[in-house]
C-alpha cells in the first residue's frame, strides 16, 4: 500500500502483532479485529489486561471489538481522512508533537518549491489538469536540486522517480531546510495550514462523532507518545476500500510520525491483512504491473525500451533502490538463465510490456466485452467476491474457457447456472481442477506482518486432487513441450524459461523447496543460496526469483521452516519464522534511537549504537546498514544508500526520512484532503467545491451505472464486513456444516429509527437497492448502528456482511451486486465501505 | 472439564462422596472410555499454518494412515501460542467436508451438467486452449510502434490464498508466455 510506502518506504506492516503487546495505547479504525482477526486481537487485549494499554475503536458500527475497548468512537463512513485530519491539527495546535524525532527523522524542516498551492477553498492542490483530469506533481518538489524518490512493497510497484526537473541550484550543496520549523514553505508549517480546518468542530459536523469522543482519543493519543510511550494504530479493510483509500491511509502514516511512533517497540502501524498471504501474493506478485520484489513491469509509455532504458528507469540515485539493476539481473537470470546476457540484455525485447491498466476491474469489463478469451481462477470467488459481481457474472459468462481450481464447487465455477440463465445459451466451456488444501501440500505463506511462514505436507490430496502448484507446473511442462518446436521469436522466451523443479511422489509434485531456493536466490556458478539481498549482483553471476525474500534460505536452510517457541526467546521471536527484509521484525528501527543513537527512554529501549562495537546492536535485526554511525554524514554527491546519513532511518527513501509531504510518488496529492465518497447522501463540508475525490477512476458503462451524490432514491449510506464464522466470499466456509450453522444466513444491520421509519421490526425480511442491484434480508435491528444528523437531516448506515452466495450449505443474496466500480487512483481498490443505497420493507 | 469429571479422583469422586453411592454416573461408561486419539500409536505430528485470514496462526496436524485426524492451535507460536478462532478451528473440516470435489468436473460449452474427465486429459484439454487463445491473439507493437510483445487474451485471477511458491510459477509462466492480465485480491 502506497500510503505506507511514500511515507516510510515499505508497503508493508511496520510492527508484529506480538509487539502489540508493548503498546501503551492502540488506537483500531477501519478495522473490527476482534471480529476479523480474533487471534491477532489477543495482543492488543494482553497490552490492555497486564500493562493497562488503552483501546480505542473508532468505526461507524458498535461491535465486538467496540465492547473490549475503553473509547468507542463512532463516525459516519468513509470520513475517516477528517477524524484521522482532526486528530493531525490537535496533535499540532497542542504542540503535543514529539519535536526531536519530527525535526530529524522526518522532511518536516524540508522547504518546498514557490511553486506549491495548497488545496485551500479549491480543494485542489497546484498542478491539477482539468483537462486530463490528473495532476502534474512538479510543484509539489522540494525546494533546490531535485530528489530522487524510491519506495517499495505497494502494488503500484517501486516507485522511483525525480520530484521535479530542473535544478534550481547546484548539487554540491545542501537542500534548503529550516531546523527551526518556521519557515512558512517548510513541510511542517505546510502542513499546520493545511489541516488547520479540520477543528474538533468541524469534526464533529463532518464524522458525526461527539465532541467528547474526539477529545478524549485526541488526548489518549497524546498522552501515550514520546520518549517513555507508544502508540499503535491498526487498520485493516476498513481504511483501504475508499475511493481515498490511500490517502487515508497516509493520514494515519503521518500522525503516527508526527507522534513519534514509527520504528519504536508498542507503535507502528500494523495493516491487518485479509488472506492468508495476500501480503505475498503482492510480494511474489501475481500482480499485471509489478514482477516480484515489486519491480516494475516494462511499460510501453515509459522509456522501457532496451534493458538498458527499463534499467536506468528503475533506478534510484540515492537510497536503497539504487540497487535495482542487479534485482532485476538476477531475476531474469532466475528465469531464462544463461538465455539472458546481463550485459546486453538479450531477450528483454521479448518480455511483454504493459500500457494502461490491466488490473482486476479492466479485466472483467475486457472479458465481459470479449476482448479476454480464457481465464484462470486460484483461489478466489469473485463471482460473488467483488464488486459489482452482477458484472463480473456477465463477463464469466462471456468467456470461451475457464479453468477454476478450487476445493469446492463455488459460484465462479458455475456462472453458467445462476441468475436465471439456461445454460443452453452460454458456451463457455468449464474444467474444475481439485485443488490440494493446506495440510496437503508443503509451501509458505506470507502473513500480515511480513513473516513467512512454512506449512509441512502432513498427508497426500485425496483422489484427483493436486496442489496449486503441481497444476502449473504440469501445465507449463507441456507448454514447453507444445513451443519446444517453433522458430518464431515470440515464443522465445517460453523456450528459455528454466523449468525444471525435481519431481517427487507418486503424483510427480514439483519439490517445493526447489522453488523457495531459486526465490531467495543462488550463485549462477555453483548454485550455492545466497545469503541475502546484499549478495545479488548485476553481471549476470547471481540469480534471484524475488530480491526481498532473499535470505530465506540463507545457509541452505529454510529460515521460514523455523519453530523455536515463544517461550524460550525474547518477544520479538526472530527465530519463529522469517520476516522480510533481512529477517527485521519492526521496520524503520533505528527510529527507537535517538539522533545519536541512544535509545529514547530505557523503558522503550529497541536498537541502539554501540560504541564500543562500531555497530548497532539491539532487540531486533537492526533495520540499517550495520556500522554505520549515527553521525556520519553524506557527502553531497554521495549516491545509493551512502547518501543516507546517519540519522536517517528511512533508507528507502532519497533523503533517509519519513515523508510528512509527498513531493512525489502518489497520484492525488502531497497531502491527504477529506472528500466524500463517491455516492454519499452528504455534501463536502470542508471542501464544498470538490465533491468526491477529482482522481476516482470510474467506469462510464451503461453496465456500471452510479448513485449520484445526494440522489434523494438512495439516501442511506452501505458498508460491508466480515463476520468471525466466515471467510470473504464464503468459499472456505459455506460448505464446512460447522461453519455454516453458526452463520446461517445473510442480514442487514439497521438502526431502531431506521428500522421505524422503513416500518420493519427485527428479524423481518427487507430489501436494499442500488443502481446496481438489489438482494433481500433480513433485517437485526439493533443500537449497534449510530444514526448521524447533518444539518437537521437524519443519516442512516447499512451494515452488510458479505459472505453469501447461491451455492454451498447456507445461501444467500450476493452481497457484492450493489456495489460500484469506483476506484482509488494509485491501486486501483474499489469503495466497498461507504456507498450509497435504499431500503424497504419486505422482499421488492 | 469434561476428562477431569469422569476422572476417578475428579470431581465425581467428591460428588459421590458427598451424596452418597446411590446416584448414577451421569456419563455413560462408554463415553467414560473416550481418550484423545492423539497420543495413539502411528500418530503423527505435522506442523501448519491456518489458511484463512493473515494472522498467520500456527496448527499441528494430526495424522495417521495418511487420513487427517484433527488439527489444533500449536501452543509454540508466537502468534496464537495454541488459540484459534472458529474458521481455524473449522480447518479440520475444510480437508474433510463431505462436499469437498475431489475429482475433475467439465462442463461442456452449452451444456446443463458437469461431467467427468481424467486428469491427463483436462490438462492437454487446457493447454490447447491456452496456446490456442494466446497466439490467435498476438500484440507485437502497439500503434506507434512500440514493442508489446503479448497476448490480452488470457487472465489469470487470485493468489492470496495459495502459497509464495505457487504463485511464483504462476507469475514466471504467465509472463513468459506474454500475458499481463495477470491479477489478485492483493491492493495492499
Amino acid at each position: 500500500m502506497p500510503g505506507l510506502g511514500i511515507t516510510y518506504g515499505r508497503g508493508g506492516a511496520t510492527t508484529s502483532l506480538q509487539d502489540l503487546q508493548n503498546s501503551d495505547c492502540i488506537l483500531i479504525e477501519g478495522s473490527n479485529m476482534a471480529e476479523a482477526h480474533p487471534v491477532g486481537f489477543r495482543h492488543p487485549m494482553i497490552a490492555k489486561e497486564k500493562n493497562g494499554a488503552k483501546l480505542i475503536h473508532i468505526d461507524p458500527r458498535f461491535t465486538r471489538t467496540s465492547a473490549l475497548c475503553d473509547v468507542y468512537a463512532p463516525i459516519r463512513p468513509g470520513t475517516d481522512i477528517a477524524f484521522l485530519g482532526g486528530l493531525i491539527n490537535y496533535v499540532l495546535q497542542n504542540d503535543e508533537f514529539f519535536e526531536e524525532y519530527v525535526k530529524t527523522y522526518t522532511n518536516a524542516a524540508t522547504i518546498v518549491s514557490e511553486d506549491f498551492e495548497d488545496a485551500g477553498a479549491t480543494g485542489l492542490f497546484s498542478g491539477w489538469d482539468e483537462e486530463k483530469t490528473r495532476y502534474d506533481p512538479s510543484s509539489w518538489r522540494y525546494e533546490g536540486h531535485p530528489i530522487d524518490y524510491a519506495a517499495v512493497g505497494g502494488s503500484q510497484g517501486n516507485v522511483v522517480g525525480e520530484s521535479g526537473g530542473q535544478s534550481e541550484m547546484p548539487p554540491d550543496q545542501p537542500r534548503p531546510t529550516d531546523m527551526t520549523l518556521q519557515h512558512e514553505r517548510c513541510v511542517f508549517q505546510i502542513l499546520k495550514r493545511h489541516f488547520a480546518k479540520y477543528t474538533p468542530e468541524m469534526v464533529e459536523k463532518v464524522c458525526g462523532t461527539p465532541r467528547e469522543a474526539f477529545q478524549k482519543v485526541a488526548e489518549l493519543i497524546s498522552e501515550n507518545s514520546g520518549r517513555e510511550k507508544t502508540t499503535a494504530i491498526c487498520y485493516a479493510v476498513g481504511w483501504t476500500q475508499h475511493s481515498k483509500g490511500v490517502q487515508l491511509i497516509r493520514t494515519a502514516a503521518i500522525l503516527q510520525l508526527l507522534l513519534g511512533n514509527i520504528g519504536r517497540p508498542g507503535g507502528g502501524i500494523m495493516a491487518l491483512r485479509g488472506h492468508a498471504t495476500i501480503q505475498g501474493s503482492t510480494d511474489i506478485a501475481t500482480l499485471y504491473n509489478i514482477l516480484p520484489g515489486y519491480l516494475g513491469m516494462p511499460d510501453a509509455n515509459k522509456d522501457n525500451d532496451t534493458w538498458r532504458d527499463y534499467i536506468e528507469d528503475g533506478t534510484a540515485s540515492t537510497g536503497w533502490l539504487a540497487n535495482f539493476p542487479k534485482y532485476a539481473t538476477s531475476l531474469m537470470k532466475a528465469w531464462y538463465g544463461e538465455a539472458f546476457d546481463a550485459e546486453e540484455g538479450a531477450l528483454f525485447d521479448r518480455f511483454p510490456r504493459i500500457n494502461g491498466d490491466h488490473s482486476y476491474y479492466p479485466s472483467i469489463m475486457a472479458m465481459k466485452d470479449r476482448e479476454v478469451k480464457g481465464a484462470f481462477n486460484f483461489g478466489q470467488n469473485f463471482a460473488v467476491g467483488g464488486p459489482h459481481a452482477n458484472l463480473a457474472r456477465d463477463a464469466l459468462r462471456a468467456l470461451e474457457w475457464l479453468v477454476v481450481v478450487d476445493a469446492y464447487e463455488i459460484e465462479t465455477a458455475t456462472a453458467w447456472k445462476m441468475d436465471g440463465v439456461k445454460p443452453e445459451e452460454c458456451a463457455t466451456e468449464v474444467f474444475f481442477i481439485p485443488a490440494a488444501l493446506v495440510a496437503e501440500k508443503d509451501g509458505s505463506f506470507t502473513q500480515t506482518q511480513r513473516m513467512l511462514q512454512w506449512h509441512d505436507k502432513a498427508v497426500e490430496p485425496p483422489d484427483d486432487a493436486r496442489s496449486d502448484a503441481w497444476f502449473v507446473y504440469h501445465l507449463g511442462r507441456r507448454i514447453k513441450d507444445l513451443y519446444k518446436d517453433s522458430a518464431d521469436e515470440r515464443d522465445a522466451l517460453i523456450q528459455a524459461m528454466i523449468w525444471d523443479y525435481p519431481v517427487e511422489g507418486e503424483h510427480d509434485e514439483p519439490n517445493i523447496e526447489s522453488i523457495t531456493r531459486e526465490v531467495n536466490g543462488y550463485n549462477v556458478a555453483d548454485g550455492s543460496p545466497v545469503a541475502g539481498f546484499a549478495a545479488l549482483k548485476d553481471d549476470g553471476s547471481t540469480a534471484c526469483g524475488g530480491w526481498i525474500y532473499s535470505g530465506v534460505m540463507a545457509g541452505g536452510v529454510n529460515q521460514a521452516r523455523r519453530r523455536k517457541p515463544w517461550t524460550e526467546q525474547p518477544n520479538a521471536a526472530t527465530e519463529w519464522g522469517w520476516a522480510w527484509p533481512a529477517n527485521r521484525r519492526i521496520l524503520y528501527n533505528r527510529a527507537s534511537a535517538d539522533p545519536e543513537g541512544k535509545p529514547w527512554s530505557e523503558r522503550k529501549k529497541y536498537v541502539w549504537w554501540d560504541e564500543e562495537q562500531g555497530k548497532w546492536t539491539g532487540l531486533d535485526i537492526p533495520d540499517f546498514q550495520a556500522d554505520k554511525r549515527p553521525d556520519y554524514r553524506p557527502d553531497p554527491d554521495a549516491k545509493g544508500v551512502d547518501a543516507i546519513p546517519g540519522d536517517g532511518p528511512f533508507i528507502m527513501q532519497g533523503d533517509g526520512k519519513g515523508w510528512l509531504f509527498a513531493p512525489v510518488g502518489l497520484k492525488d496529492g502531497p497531502l491527504p484532503i477529506h472528500y466524500e465518497p463517491v455516492e454519499s447522501p452528504v455534501p463536502n463540508l470542508l471542501y464544498d467545491k470538490v465533491q468526491y475525490t477529482p482522481t476516482a477512476r470510474l467506469f462510464d458503462r451503461p453496465d456500471n451505472p452510479y448513485n449520484k451524490p445526494m440522489d434523494p432514491k438512495y439516501p442511506h449510506v452501505v458498508t460491508t464486513y466480515r463476520l468471525t464464522e466466515h471467510h470473504t466470499s464464503g468459499a472456505m466456509s459455506r460448505w464446512l456444516p460447522w461453519l455454516s450453522e453458526l452463520q446461517p444466513e445473510l442480514f442487514c444491520e439497521i438502526s431502531p429509527t431506521l428500522a421505524g421509519e422503513v416500518g420493519v421490526d427485527n428479524a423481518d425480511f427487507v430489501t436494499v437497492s442500488t443502481s446496481r442491484g438489489k438482494i433481500h434480508c433480513r433485517a437485526l435491528v439493533t443500537d449497534r448502528i449510530p444514526v448521524y444528523n447533518m444539518d437537521g437531516r437524519k443519516i442512516h448506515t447499512i451494515g452488510l456482511p458479505y459472505h453469501w452466495g447461491p451455492n454451498g450449505l447456507v445461501k444467500g443474496d450476493v452481497v457484492n451486486n450493489l456495489i460500484p466500480v469506483a476506484l482509488e487512483a494509485n491501486v486501483a481498490i474499489h469503495e466497498a465501505k461507504a456507498f450509497t443505497a435504499n431500503l424497504e420493507a419486505g422482499k421488492v | 472439564m469434561f476428562l477431569k469429571l469422569t476422572e476417578k479422583d475428579g470431581l465425581w469422586r467428591k460428588i459421590r462422596n458427598h451424596v452418597g453411592t446411590t446416584v448414577e454416573h451421569p456419563v455413560s461408561p462408554a463415553t467414560r472410555d473416550i481418550r484423545s486419539r492423539l497420543s495413539d500409536d502411528g500418530v503423527k505430528k505435522a506442523v501448519s499454518v491456518c489458511p484463512y485470514c493473515a494472522v498467520g496462526c500456527s496448527t499441528l496436524v494430526y495424522h495417521r494412515d495418511g487420513r487427517i485426524i484433527d488439527i489444533e492451535g500449536n501452543p509454540d507460536s508466537p502468534v496464537n501460542a495454541g488459540t484459534l478462532c472458529p474458521k481455524g478451528s473449522a480447518t479440520f473440516g475444510l480437508h474433510n467436508s463431505p462436499y469437498r470435489w475431489t475429482k475433475v468436473r467439465y462442463r461442456r460449452p452449452y451444456s446443463g451438467e458437469w461431467e467427468d474427465l481424467s486428469l491427463d486429459e483436462a490438462l492437454d484439454m487446457i493447454a490447447a486452449r491456452l496456446k490456442e487463445s494466446r497466439d490467435k491473439n498476438w500484440e507485437e507493437d502497439d500503434e506507434g510502434g512500440k514493442k508489446l510483445c503479448r497476448s490480452q487474451a488470457v487472465s489469470s485471477i487470485g493468489g492470496a490464498t495459495i502459497d509464495n511458491e505457487e504463485n511464483y510459477l504462476i507469475t514466471k509462466l504467465f509472463h513468459s508466455m506474454g500475458f499481463t492480465r495477470i491479477t489478485n485480491q492483493a491492493r495492499i
